[in-house]
C-alpha cells in the first residue's frame, strides 16, 4: 500500500472551457471553503445538488428584508409586493421553459410535483365534479415508466396502480445504457394513461430521444409526464419542442434553493384535473357543504407558498439566462468528454452508460475494480473530492449492470478539467491505498 | 491521510479474508438486512443449540467496512449464549456512537476484541450504519430463531 506508482501526467487539456470557471467560483461563496483538513473542495455531486451563486441567496434575504408577507392574501402593501415578487418569479421561471406563467405550478420539488400529477389521476376517478374525470385511471389501464428512472419516478406510479389497479409496463435498457424502444409499439398501447420518462439520467447520464415516446404516446392518447431533475439545470429544455404533458423539475439542483420544484403542465390537462392538496389558497368557494376550486395554478398551490424560495429560484435562472443554457451543456459535454477519457486510462475503471458524449450529459458513474464505491467514495473525500457513492435513487439501474453500487460524479458550471483531474488521481490514489493498482501501471 | 484510522490493517484482512463466510445448514432463522441508503445487503443464519450459537453463517456484498464487521461479529460470537452475543453487540454500538473518543475503545478493548478496530468508523457518521448492518441482522435471526425454539417447545 505504500509503494510508489508511476502516474501518467495529467493529460493536457483539450480546449479552453465554454464557461469562465475562475469567474463562476467567485460567485459561489462555499467554493471558497476547505474540506477534510485543508483540501480544495471539489464538488463533484450537483447532480444530488447543486451550491448557489451569491446572487441566489442576496434574491432570498433581500426578499425577507424588504418584502415579506404572504402572496395572494391581504390588501397591505407589502402583501401587495410579496404578490407581485412571486408572480413575477413565476413568468421569470416559466419563460425559461418557454412556457406561459399560468402553466407553471410551484412543488416542494420533482418528488412533489410527480406524486401531485399521480395523486391527482387517481383522484379523478372519484371525483364528484365531471370535469374533472376526464384523465381517471382505473382497472384495465397502464401506466408507462422505464427501468431508468429516478425512484420519484418509478415509486409514485406504482403507488398509484396499487391505489387504482391499474398496471404498471416498463421499457428496459441497452447493456450501452440506452432505452430500449424496440417494444415501444406493445408497451405503449391503447390502454395506457400516461408515460413517464426521465429526459437525462441521474446515474447513466444518458439523454432520452423522447420524440418518439411523444409520437406513440400521441396515437394512443396517453398522457406524457417528462421528469426534467437531471435536464432542466444542464440543457436547454422548451415545453413547446417537447410536445409532452408535463414537465417537472427541481430548484436545488440548478443553482436555486431547496424547498421549490416545478410542475409545468399543459393548461388544457390541468384545467382537467382535480387538486392534491387542499386547503387555503386553492380555493373558490368555501361552505361547511363543500368547496370549489381555482383555476391553475392555483389550483395546485394549497397553503401559504415557499416564496422566498421561488424568488431564489427566479434569480438561479437569470444567473444561468446570463450563462447561456446552449453554454452551460457545451461546457458539461468538453467536461464530460474529458472525465470519460481520462478515466478510460485507469485500469480497472469501468463506466456504467454511455462511453462517449452522444446524446449525453454529465452525469459520470463507474465502479473501480476491487474497491467498493463507499470505500472509493471515502479516499475520494479524504482527498476533498465529493461525489455521491450508492444506488442513486435508481436501484433498478444499478441491478440491471449487475454493480451493486457505482461512484458518480456529477459537474456543474463551476467545474473545470482541475476537477476532473483531481476526481482522476483521487481514483489512482484509491487503488494504491487498497493495493489493487492494476500491475501496468506499477512502477 | 486520515484514511488509516478507519482501514484499520484488522479490518483490511477481515474484508480480504472474511471469517465463516458462507451460507450454512442447520438453521433456525434467516434474516435479509440492506442498509437501503447504499445498497449494502447481508443474509445471515443463526443456528442454535440451546440459546448458545453454534453458527452463525452468512453471504454478503458491499463495502470493507460492512463485510469485514460481519466477520469480526463472527469471530466474537461462535459459541456464546445468545444474551451475551447480544450485550457484546451493545458495546459495539456504544463504540459506533463513540465520535472516535479514544477512551471508550480503550475500555472497550478486551471485549471487542478485532472489532475494537472499527472505532475509526465512528468519525464518519455516513460510514457507522455499514459496520452496524451485520449487528442488527444477528439481534435480528437470534430473536427469531429463540421464538421458533419456543414456539416448537410448546407444540410438542
Amino acid at each position: 500500500m505504500t509503494e510508489t506508482v508511476s502516474r501518467p501526467a495529467a493529460g493536457a487539456h483539450p480546449s479552453s472551457l465554454p464557461l469562465d470557471v475562475e469567474a463562476i467560483r467567485a460567485d459561489f461563496p462555499i467554493l471558497s471553503r476547505t474540506v477534510r483538513d485543508g483540501k480544495r473542495l471539489v464538488y463533484l455531486d450537483s447532480g444530488a445538488t447543486s451550491q448557489k451563486p451569491r446572487s441566489v441567496l442576496d434574491a432570498e434575504r433581500d426578499f425577507y428584508e424588504t418584502c415579506n408577507a404572504a402572496p395572494h392574501r391581504g390588501a397591505h402593501q407589502l402583501a401587495e409586493e410579496a404578490t407581485a415578487r412571486y408572480e413575477a418569479a413565476r413568468a421569470t421561471i416559466a419563460a425559461f421553459i418557454g412556457a406561459p406563467a399560468e402553466e407553471v405550478v410551484f412543488t416542494r420539488n420533482s418528488t412533489e410535483a410527480i406524486n401531485l400529477v399521480a395523486y391527482a389521476l387517481s383522484n379523478a376517478a372519484t371525483a364528484k365534479e365531471p370535469e374533472f374525470r376526464r384523465y381517471a385511471v382505473g382497472q384495465g389501464d397502464e401506466i408507462v415508466v422505464t427501468e431508468m428512472e429516478h425512484h420519484a419516478n418509478l415509486v409514485p406510479w406504482q403507488q398509484l396502480c396499487e391505489r387504482t389497479g391499474a398496471t404498471l409496463r416498463w421499457l428496459g435498457l441497452t447493456d450501452d445504457g440506452r432505452l430500449d424502444l424496440s417494444d415501444l409499439g406493445t408497451v405503449v398501447n391503447e390502454r395506457t394513461r400516461l408515460v413517464a420518462v426521465t429526459q437525462q439520467s441521474n446515474i447513466l447520464g444518458t439523454i432520452n430521444p423522447l420524440e418518439p415516446i411523444v409520437a406513440r404516446a400521441r396515437e394512443v392518447g396517453a398522457l406524457v409526464l417528462v421528469d426534467g431533475a437531471q435536464s432542466v439545470p444542464h440543457q436547454p429544455v422548451d415545453v413547446a419542442a417537447l410536445g409532452a404533458d408535463f414537465l417537472v423539475f427541481s430548484g436545488h439542483k440548478m443553482l436555486g434553493p431547496t424547498g421549490v420544484g416545478v410542475l409545468w403542465g399543459r393548461y388544457e390537462v390541468l384545467d382537467a384535473l382535480p387538486p392534491f392538496l387542499t386547503g387555503g389558497s386553492m380555493i373558490e368557494v368555501v361552505r361547511m357543504e363543500g368547496s370549489t376550486f381555482m383555476p391553475p395554478p392555483q389550483r395546485f398551490e394549497a397553503g401559504v407558498p415557499m416564496t422566498a424560495q421561488v424568488i431564489g429560484l427566479a434569480a438561479a435562472v437569470e444567473y444561468l439566462q446570463r450563462l447561456g443554457m446552449r453554454a452551460v451543456q457545451a461546457h458539461e459535454e468538453a467536461l464530460t468528454a474529458y472525465a470519460l477519457e481520462r478515466l478510460a486510462e485507469v485500469p480497472g475503471v469501468t463506466v456504467i452508460g454511455p462511453p462517449d458524449t452522444v446524446a449525453r450529459g454529465g452525469a459520470v458513474s463507474f465502479t473501480v475494480e476491487g474497491i467498493h464505491p463507499h470505500d472509493v467514495g471515502q479516499v475520494l473525500d479524504d482527498l476533498g473530492v465529493e461525489v455521491r457513492v450508492g444506488h442513486h435513487c435508481a436501484w433498478p439501474v444499478v441491478r440491471r449492470y449487475r454493480v451493486p453500487a457505482t461512484t458518480r460524479a456529477t459537474f456543474y458550471v463551476h467545474t473545470g478539467y482541475d476537477d476532473v483531474d483531481a476526481l482522476v488521481d483521487a481514483v489512482r490514489k484509491a487503488q494504491e491505498f487498497f493495493g489493487v493498482a492494476p500491475a501496468e501501471v506499477r512502477a | 491521510m486520515q484514511l488509516e484510522s478507519m482501514y484499520q490493517e484488522i479490518i483490511l484482512d477481515h474484508y480480504r479474508n472474511p471469517h465463516g463466510r458462507g451460507l450454512r445448514e442447520p438453521y433456525e432463522a434467516e434474516v435479509h438486512h440492506v442498509n437501503p441508503t447504499c445498497g449494502d445487503e447481508v443474509t445471515l443464519r443463526v443456528h442454535l443449540d440451546g440459546d448458545t450459537l453454534a453458527d452463525v453463517s452468512y453471504e454478503g456484498m458491499g463495502c470493507s467496512i460492512s463485510q469485514a464487521s460481519v466477520s469480526a461479529m463472527y469471530d466474537l460470537v461462535i459459541g456464546r449464549r445468545v444474551p451475551e452475543a447480544l450485550e457484546t453487540g451493545e458495546h459495539f454500538m456504544t463504540l459506533m456512537q463513540s465520535k472516535g473518543d479514544a477512551a471508550v475503545a480503550e475500555k472497550l478493548e478486551d471485549e471487542l476484541e478485532d472489532a475494537v478496530a472499527f472505532a475509526g468508523v465512528s468519525k464518519y457518521p455516513a460510514r457507522i450504519k455499514c459496520a452496524l448492518m451485520s449487528w442488527m441482522a444477528l439481534k435480528d435471526a437470534s430473536a427469531r430463531a429463540l421464538s421458533a425454539a419456543d414456539t416448537e417447545g410448546r407444540t410438542a
